[in-house]
């Protein structure tokens, strides 16, 4: 049973498209491709559309060059080269919320050139330290609801407001407890199944993704997946679905037991704390996040406040951290962020991914790494 | 050659004046502390004025700026490449920022001609603004750098990303979040330095930026006449100063003077290369060790009259109602009070026009578009620029924007502060290809 839930994940991953269309035509609701993280899903929950998040697949990228020039990640390119394709004709409309340069190419290509009934950009500050962020980004979000309203005919009452915080906030809640059982020493999932559920929320109904959810934690605690003695990993990056590269790592004896990814804990890992002004109280929720590194300065709070707890909370012995290839936010924080997992006794490991990763290549690096950390390296 | 016109050149009377200015900044910055002032660090679009009201020796380097000047000396820009990437960081970030790092790793200090001296200079504070992704996270690793030198620099960071005014003005609550964040930067500054801050002179400041981004979009505009009496690689030594020092008096009047003789060499037909019969600008950085492929271009009678870069770096814009981009009307007075000058440099600031490109591909374009009708060019040079995330953004859409406008585009790949992703030959001989097709010939070598 438990084996079949992880399987339904992977399916609303590998058939998310048909996933959406259906949706559409069962509710009659519509759909909005979202880019980033940072686009407040209750709001379109509140509305009745479902959000999907907009990312491409691990192939070789084409037909995006006119577009975007390709000195930018394989991220922003390969989730425009998903709409060339016409896999996602069926969205209404989209939307991102601000977060670095490369993906606002990806919007604005899309917006100028892919049919879409309704495109929407929401000025997430930048800076998420400054104290005026939340006056900011609520003003932004006013005036988003306020576009939804029109787009889709409808006026979005507190009541829907309050429902759509609380179907995120569940979902939330519900992945923070499975990812519970990865701290165990011997954890119930592995870093892929993680990965895939969390990737799957962000393409599916999150109501229906909640129920299954609910009962995977009454079933987890009597799996056992013996990998009590494999090396206990992190993973750190930016945007990261490569499944396969998360399989081909696990089996090296070695097990993801947590993550800092915009398709992992930096997702989900606050809720919004309901105050009577709920957009106030979204804002607040996104501004306090924890952050991606484009909006992450003067101070390192994503190292300190989130990726360090976590390393010592999940007993991590090792990190690999991902660099998409042109990725800056999540480039400059290399030096620091390797320094800071040494300082906690975490050895770290950067690869430079692409669309595709050459895993011939990684494979020995990361077997090299794994030597290193289980001490075999030092018996040569 | 007998067919070719040849327009009278004459070197500009305040080129001296620019270089001992620029010379004198470079130094300032580095003894700033022997003569008992204040120093700064941050980037060229950071709200420079703003320190200003510390004292008069207050003196900041500029970020972009000094990753071009060591990007100009490409000896010394390898070894600040070598030391960035041992250290950790991917060759593919923005190479004013790993030229800068480099400096910093190195603990050497390049000046202005290139003579390098040990010992980078520690910054009292960090003062920056963000719109780049690349731009607060290059100071947030200045103080890492400088921390690890046993120096904790106080960082303080303005978010300017708040979407352009294209078709309407900003609303209000954007402006605001500017305005409070430079209010409360200044309380900072305070209390980071010990010093009072003084009202007259941010006031002061606020104006002569205002005043110098004026003009130098005038000086701009002059080169709509032909033959252009500036050229870009000229105009690279000038408008510097700008993203230098945009706040001094000292910028804003050589400013001044310098329109005044480019508006005398307008009236007298001195142009700035002999040859012109055919004018092109380019957009963004130059790769700057490669100069010279401005003089490659004079051999075919082409003169390069500017780009959106040098125009609209540091001058100021506006759309007139017929639709002709016209530099900025200043605000009718100087202001008086804080509030004032913290409002008027904000509004004043968000009409930067490259930052349009940040938000909208279309006004980038329309600019290239507007800049290629008013000063006559013929053909728009656009440089991928694998060196900077921030001005290579939305290119491609450009380029397409371009060619639909008809106008012929010249795509090249380079890379502004790293040598290693430039291909001089190569890009030089598509070059020429490019002006052959253009029904031009080689007039001199
Ligand atoms: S954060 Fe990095 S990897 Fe993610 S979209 Fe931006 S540049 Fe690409
Ligand atoms: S990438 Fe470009 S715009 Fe961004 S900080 Fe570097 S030079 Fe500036």
């Amino acid at each position: 049973m438990v084996e079949e839930i992880f399987q339904q994940f992977k399916d609303w991953i590998d058939s998310r498209h048909e996933y959406a269309k259906a949706w559409k035509e069962r509710t009659g609701g519509k759909v909005c491709g979202y880019f980033c993280t940072y686009v407040p899903e209750e709001i379109l929950y509140a509305a009745g559309v479902l959000p999907v998040r907009i990312l491409g697949k691990h192939e070789p990228i084409v037909g995006t060059e006119p577009y975007i020039f390709a000195m930018y990640c394989h991220v922003c390119r390969s989730a425009l080269a998903e709409g060339i394709k016409g896999r996602c004709n069926y969205l209404d409309g989209i939307v991102e919320g601000q977060s670095c340069l490369h993906m606002r190419q990806a919007f604005n290509a899309w917006r100028l050139h892919l049919p879409t009934e309704w495109a929407y950009w929401i000025y997430v500050p930048h800076m998420v330290q400054t104290p005026h962020a939340v006056d900011l980004l609520t003003n932004e979000l006013a005036g988003f609801k306020k576009a939804v309203e029109e787009w889709t005919g409808k006026k979005i009452t507190d009541e829907e407001l309050d429902r759509g915080i609380q179907i995120l906030n569940k979902n939330r809640e519900l992945m923070r407890k499975v990812y519970e059982y990865r701290k165990l020493d011997d954890p119930k999932l592995t870093g892929l199944e993680a990965m895939e559920m969390v990737l799957s929320s962000q393409y599916v109904d999150k109501e229906e993704h909640s129920k299954l959810l609910e009962t995977l934690l009454e079933k987890l605690p009597s799996r056992q997946i013996n990998r009590g003695s494999s090396i206990r990993l992190m993973i750190v990056g930016s945007e990261n679905d490569d499944r396969v590269f998360m399989k081909n790592v696990e089996d090296l004896d070695a097990i993801f037991v947590i993550d800092d990814h915009c398709t992992g804990t930096r997702y989900f890992w606050n809720s919004v704390i309901p105050e009577k002004d709920r957009l106030r109280a979204i804002a607040a929720r996104y501004v306090t996040r924890p952050p991606c590194p484009s909006k992450d300065f003067p101070d390192f709070n994503r190292i300190k406040n989130h990726i360090l707890p976590l390393a010592q909370e999940y007993k991590v012995k090792g990190a690999i951290l991902v660099q998409n290839k042109f990725c800056d936010p999540h480039g400059i924080e290399i030096p620091p962020l390797r320094e800071a997992l040494k300082s906690i006794g975490v050895d770290t490991y950067p690869l430079e991914f692409d669309a595709l990763v050459p895993w011939g290549q990684f494979r020995t690096r990361v077997e090299a790494f794994l030597e290193q950390l289980s001490g075999m390296a030092d018996l040569f | 050659m007998s067919e070719v016109k040849e327009y009278p050149t004459e070197p500009l009377k305040v080129w001296n004046e620019a270089k001992a200015l620029r010379k004198k900044y470079y130094e300032d910055f580095l003894y700033a502390h022997e003569r008992g002032g204040i120093r700064w660090a941050g980037g060229a679009w950071s709200f420079s004025s703003i320190p200003a009201g510390l004292g008069e020796d207050v003196y900041c380097i500029t970020g972009e700026p000094y990753g071009a000047t060591v990007a100009f000396f490409k000896e010394f820009a390898a070894q600040c490449h070598d030391a960035t990437e041992a250290a950790g960081w991917p060759r593919t970030q923005c190479s004013y920022m790993r030229n800068y790092w480099g400096s910093i790793l190195l603990d050497k200090y390049i000046l202005a001609d290139g003579t390098v001296v040990d010992g980078f200079p520690i910054p009292d504070f960090i003062w920056q603004a963000h719109i780049c992704c690349s731009h607060g996270k290059w100071y947030q690793i200045v103080k890492w750098l400088d921390e690890k030198k046993g120096k904790k620099v106080p960082m303080y960071c303005v978010d300017v990303s708040v979407g352009y005014p294209a078709e309407k003005p900003l609303e209000e609550y954007k402006i605001n979040y500017i305005v409070r964040q430079l209010d409360d930067g200044i309380k900072w500054m305070e209390k980071v330095t010990g010093r009072e801050y003084n009202d007259k002179l941010l006031c002061e400041a606020v104006w002569n930026e205002i005043r110098s981004t004026r003009t130098w979009a005038e000086i701009c505009a002059l080169n709509q006449a032909v033959p252009a009496p500036l050229d870009e690689k000229t105009m690279y030594s000038l408008y510097v100063l700008g993203t230098l020092m945009k706040h001094r008096p000292e910028c804003a009047s050589f400013y001044e003077k310098l329109k005044a003789e480019v508006e005398d060499r307008v009236r007298r037909g001195i142009a700035a290369t002999p040859y012109e019969r055919f004018r092109v600008i380019t957009d963004t950085q130059p790769p700057w060790g490669f100069l010279k492929i401005f003089r490659e271009m004079e051999k075919y009678g082409v003169v390069s009259v500017g780009s959106l870069y040098t125009y609209g770096l540091i001058g100021m814009w506006e759309y007139r109602p017929d639709g002709t981009l016209a530099p900025r009307t200043m605000p009718p007075k100087k202001p008086q009070t804080r509030e004032e000058a913290l409002r008027m440099i904000v509004e004043w600031t968000i009409y930067r026009p490259e930052w349009a490109h940040f938000y909208l591909p279309e006004m980038k374009t329309k600019m290239m578009e507007s800049i290629v009708k008013q000063w006559k060019v013929n053909a728009v040079l656009l440089h991928y620029n694998r060196g900077c995330e921030g001005l290579s953004l939305h290119i491609a859409e450009n380029r397409l924007g371009l060619l639909n406008a008809g106008i012929p585009v010249f795509p090249f790949e380079g890379n502004m502060g790293d040598e290693r992703e430039f291909d001089f030959p190569g890009t030089l001989s598509r070059l020429t290809a490019f002006f052959e097709s253009m029904g031009l010939k080689k007039i001199k070598e």
